[in-house]
């Protein structure tokens, strides 16, 4: 019985000891950051500011923003480095974000900052829509590769196209969003219903259909760009298609959480995200930063991504995603048996 | 030492002769005992645990399932809008006006979800942009939201905008109390179309696994086949990965650059095909134990006098055999029901576009962010795991003792054909299993499937990888002990007072059906109830939110059924008679607990350790929402990786699990037998 109690308060001991207060000096930032870049973004973050520790949480956009959503009332989060636009959009709407303008905000594409001042968040870089291309699996299927968002259309590619499920995914809601600006509301229905048919299956993920491609499990996959750079970058046999129409994007954001007890540093760690820095961190991996003139080529990006992203109106698609979602989901979802 | 307990009675007894020579005072007799300190101290212990039952279950439960009560609308009555046409602000409309006059929306366009938004202009008849009229627009009252573009004004003072401005203008919903939610998941068939097909997984994964399971376990306890403890072993071994790893594995073997694809034919793997091979997989060491120990307690004399009465083998099998079995088998088709239809992990890596329940709850949480919805499905899927749950204990209550003292234990006599028959199926189940997780191991090693098929360790560079790396795999032991350590005490403690406690049948039936009702709740309704409960800033028990102490909780929460009814089983053997013993020694309960039934019960309660430990480094769906920066987990890396489409990577994390669970079983083995040998001499005759 003794050691029985010795175990129960020994385990107690443990389960307290380790909690996650962030205190001065520490910030809780969440982010839907690759996670190998997280460790070079924290590296660099205190070559400057060596006092602030960051604890990063970090998960796919769904999930953390799912987290950040329930955890409204009582946040745990100081900072969101690294989250989706559209889901920023949303925080804001609920007034969960701190509004706030960097120091040097002013220096960035307008296209990357919030609308309202001071702004409530600022943007870091651009995740652009792309078609992952298998050139051995396509040969072996015998399709010649398309260079539009229409030419999706052609039976030939009946079976052999994977895209993100839009109710799942973000990356799959940025496509339906930008077809329907692109090609008008009649348009995009009547080109998803074509493109349904060719669709394979529907992934729960954004980049899983172009690690699909890059894999070879399907010949194409409609997912972004930077991924598919990835994946070349590691050997695939994979070329990076940018459609002629032109391809949505989403940014990923910076912004402070309304409520946090340690707003000066969480100032400091977005005032230093805006900075020229910051914005050449980000490019190691995203073509298109926020602060102009930074922006090397990265390997394997197709060169032409920057001219084909469209004037995306996130305001309006983030207003409209209930319905939009909804009427994808009354079409597209639960109906179809998958097919071969 | 074979008569230890006895001789710890004996101590205990000398130890305190002096306390048991007090007077004591004299009483009048009363019908009903007396209740005495003891048993005070064990109502005690039963309220502490069932209040911890309460507080880790009922309340979060509670909290999350009312949120499926929680229902959105716009009320348009609590907007006022004025226009001016060039001559001076008109009069004052309110919005609701506005619409009755336009009779754009009727009052059910008007209910949503809390994402939902109504933009103002679409209920202005003739409304152009370009015009020159000026809006402005305010909340009649406190409490009401709308937004310009993104910025949410709850103020009551008016906002002016021009035409083109006013169509940036939407208003927000808002949140009260009714069955909405319920009616449109009805009234929309892409979202009630998944019970159909959850159940139509559940009931063939059942039948297929049930039967193959039943074979299996017939062969391990009525045939002469060799290596049985060989076979035993590997069909456990599924019990040791997440549900993800089958899924992962079908997709080496059966998608489109699997090494087995032609055997698919036409059929996709991605889809129901997927779920139930997956399915059949993860849950066929746990339908095989089940029905293995059924089939373990027959009586030879069954089978001796139908033999003497010259009934055929088949007909011994149908009037012996499976009536012996029949309480085994259904409690085993109701364990496999309810882990696959509350499973999503499988569903998730292979089941394409075939929606299942427990799918739709990520879809609606993760995907849009809609927990009313997530809260509606969770309560569907609630029912049928409840039903199956219910008529399975209903059932259960029915079962009696098939043996008595007169018993003789069956003893399978060798028969050449029948044994040959029962190796080459036990053979046939060993290799696939062991196929699936080699194909798993093999696919970890490969640098890039299926274009560069050198080996390599690339795969396990997990720091590179979504979902905390190296660090996460030593959370997750870390986890695992823990778990294995507080969740054994509590269960079996929980467990020992329930069985053995006087009187209050109330309490202690209150505290059974919480202890069962776990079984029935999938994890990500359990992961998402903590949320909502544990991060609510009134609550005095949020300071554990964050921390390594909430997922320890949850985690014992999630299992506690199972370990409940295993320390429930060993404690029914031991008689009551012990206690009235102790009692007549006038022993404080808590030596005999100690000395007399830890030491018996120590088998069951290593047993529940291990499933425990097990459990802990397996499960993903209630921790995903739970982990903090210090506490990633192994499984639940490798969903990310999975997520992010590292498939090779997910196979090696999941393959480490196996590893790691694969050192503790034989741990467990060997200091079972250990502690067997010190302990539990006493069984022998």
């Amino acid at each position: 019985m003794k050691k029985l109690l010795a175990s129960m308060g020994l385990g107690a001991a443990l389960v307290m000891g380790s909690g996650l207060l962030a205190g001065a000096g520490e910030l809780t930032v969440y982010t839907a950051v690759e996670a190998e870049d997280l460790k070079k973004y924290a590296a660099k973050f205190n070559e400057d500011h060596p006092d602030i520790i960051i604890k990063w949480v970090r998960d796919s956009t769904g999930i953390v923003t799912a987290k950040l959503l329930a955890e409204k009332d009582n946040p745990q989060a100081d900072v969101i480095w690294g989250l989706a636009g559209t889901s920023l959009l949303l925080m804001k709407s609920e007034g969960m974000l701190e509004a706030y303008a960097p120091a040097g905000v002013e220096k960035l594409d307008k296209k990357f900052v919030d609308t309202s001042t001071p702004p409530s968040w600022v943007g870091m870089d651009a995740w652009v829509a792309a078609v992952c291309y298998n050139t051995v699996e396509a040969k072996k299927a015998g399709l010649t590769p398309p260079t539009s968002w229409k030419d999706l259309l052609d039976p030939q590619y009946k079976g052999h196209v994977i895209m993100p499920n839009p109710n799942s995914s973000g990356t799959g809601f940025l496509d339906v969003s930008s077809w329907l600006q692109m090609f008008g509301e009649k348009g995009a229905w009547e080109y998803m219903d074509g493109l349904h048919a060719n669709i394979a299956r529907y992934t729960h993920s954004g980049s899983k259909p172009c690690k699909l491609a890059a894999s070879g499990e399907i010949p194409i996959g409609i997912s972004f760009a930077f991924r598919g750079a990835k994946s070349k970058a590691k050997g695939a046999p994979l070329e990076i298609i940018v459609p002629s129409e032109g391809v949505g994007w989403e940014m990923e954001a910076t912004a402070i959480v309304a409520g946090t007890d340690n707003l000066a540093d969480a100032k400091t760690l977005v005032d230093w995200s805006v900075t020229k820095k910051a914005n050449e961190m980000y490019n190691t991996g995203y073509a298109v930063v926020a602060y102009p003139g930074v922006a090397k080529p990265v390997e394997h990006f197709p060169p032409n991504l920057l001219e084909k992203m469209i004037d995306n109106d996130f305001e309006t698609a983030a207003n409209n995603r209930k319905k939009i979602l909804a009427e994808w989901q009354s079409r597209y979802d639960g109906k179809s048996e998958p097919k071969k | 030492m074979p008569f230890g307990f006895l001789r710890a009675m004996v101590e205990m007894s000398s130890a305190t002769t002096l306390e048991a020579g007090k007077a004591q005072p004299e009483k009048l007799p009363k019908i009903r005992p007396k209740l005495g300190r003891d048993d005070w101290v064990m109502r005690a212990f039963i309220l502490v645990i069932g209040l911890y039952l309460v507080i880790t279950l009922a309340l979060p439960l509670y909290a999350m399932l009312s949120k499926s009560f929680n229902t959105y609308a716009f009320d348009l009555s609590r907007y006022e809008l004025q226009m001016d046409k060039g001559t001076g602000w008109g009069k004052t409309l309110s919005v609701q006006t506005l619409n009755e006059i336009s009779g754009k929306y009727q009052a059910k366009d008007l209910k949503t979800s809390s994402d939902g938004r109504l933009s103002v202009v679409s209920m202005i008849e003739g409304f152009s942009f370009r015009s020159k009229t000026q809006y402005r627009l305010r909340n009649a009252q406190a409490g009401g939201a709308f937004l310009i573009g993104s910025e949410r004004k709850i103020d009551t003072d008016w906002h002016e905008f021009t035409s083109n401005e006013f169509r940036r203008v939407v208003l927000k919903p808002v949140q009260s109390t009714g069955f909405d939610n319920f009616v449109q998941y009805f009234s929309n068939p892409s979202l009630f179309n998944s019970i159909f097909n959850s159940l139509f997984i559940a009931i063939v994964t059942t039948f297929i696994t049930i039967t193959l399971a039943f074979t299996f376990a017939y062969a391990l306890a009525r045939s002469r086949m060799r290596f049985k403890g060989l076979f035993k072993t590997i069909a456990m071994a599924p019990i040791l990965v997440p549900s993800l790893l089958p899924g992962i594995a079908l997709v080496y073997l059966f998608g489109n650059q699997g090494i087995l694809k032609d055997l698919m034919g036409d059929q996709s793997i991605y889809g129901p095909i997927g779920i139930i091979a997956g399915s059949v997989f993860f849950t066929f060491p746990h339908a095989m134990i089940i029905i293995q120990t059924s089939l373990s307690i027959s009586d030879a004399r069954l089978y001796e006098a139908s033999d003497v009465l010259g009934a055929s083998k088949p007909k011994t099998f149908f009037t012996v055999t499976l009536p012996g079995a029949r309480y085994g088998l259904i409690s085993a088709g109701f364990v496999v029901f309810n882990l696959v239809i509350t499973d999503f992990g499988l569903p998730k890596v292979i089941g394409g576009q075939f929606n299942v329940l427990a799918v739709d709850i990520y879809k609606q949480v993760i995907g849009q962010q809609n927990f009313e919805m997530g809260a509606v499905v969770s309560v569907v899927l609630l029912i049928p795991a409840l039903l199956a749950f219910s008529v399975d204990r209903l059932v259960q209550k029915k079962q009696v003792a098939l043996l008595s003292t007169r018993s003789v234990p069956y003893e399978p006599k060798p028969n050449r054909r029948f044994d040959t028959i029962m190796f080459s199926y036990a053979a046939l189940v060993g290799a696939m299993i062991v196929g699936t997780l080699a194909i798993c191991q093999y696919a970890a090693l490969i640098k890039f499937w299926p274009y560069d098929l050198s080996l390599s360790l690339t795969n396990y560079d997990f720091d590179l990888m979504d979902g905390g790396g190296w660090g996460s795999f030593s959370n997750s032991i870390k986890l695992g002990f823990l778990v294995a350590i507080i969740g054994t005490v509590v269960v079996f403690l929980g467990a020992y007072m329930v069985e053995k406690a006087q009187g209050f049948s109330i309490g202690r039936g209150i505290f059974q059906f919480l202890a069962m009702l776990p079984m029935a709740i999938p994890g990500m309704v359990l992961g998402l109830a903590y949320i909502f409960f544990f991060n609510n800033p009134a609550n005095p028990f949020n300071f554990i939110y964050g921390t390594l102490g909430i997922m320890v909780i949850c985690t014992v929460t999630h299992f506690y059924t199972v370990s409940h009814l295993t320390a429930l089983t060993a404690l029914k053997q031991m008689d009551k008679e012990f206690e009235s013993v102790s009692a007549s020694l006038k022993q404080p309960v808590y030596k005999l607990f100690s000395r007399v039934t830890v030491p018996v019960c120590l088998p069951a309660i290593l047993d529940i350790s291990i499933y425990l430990f097990v459990n802990a480094m397996t499960t993903v769906s209630a921790l995903i929402f739970l982990y903090s920066p210090d506490t990633t987990l192994a499984s639940v890396a490798m969903l990310n990786m999975d997520d992010a489409g590292d498939i090779a990577p997910a196979a090696a994390m999941g393959m480490m699990i196996f590893y790691v669970n694969s050192l503790a079983r034989l741990l467990h083995h060997f200091a079972s037998k250990g502690l067997y040998a010190k302990t539990q001499a006493w069984r022998k005759r």
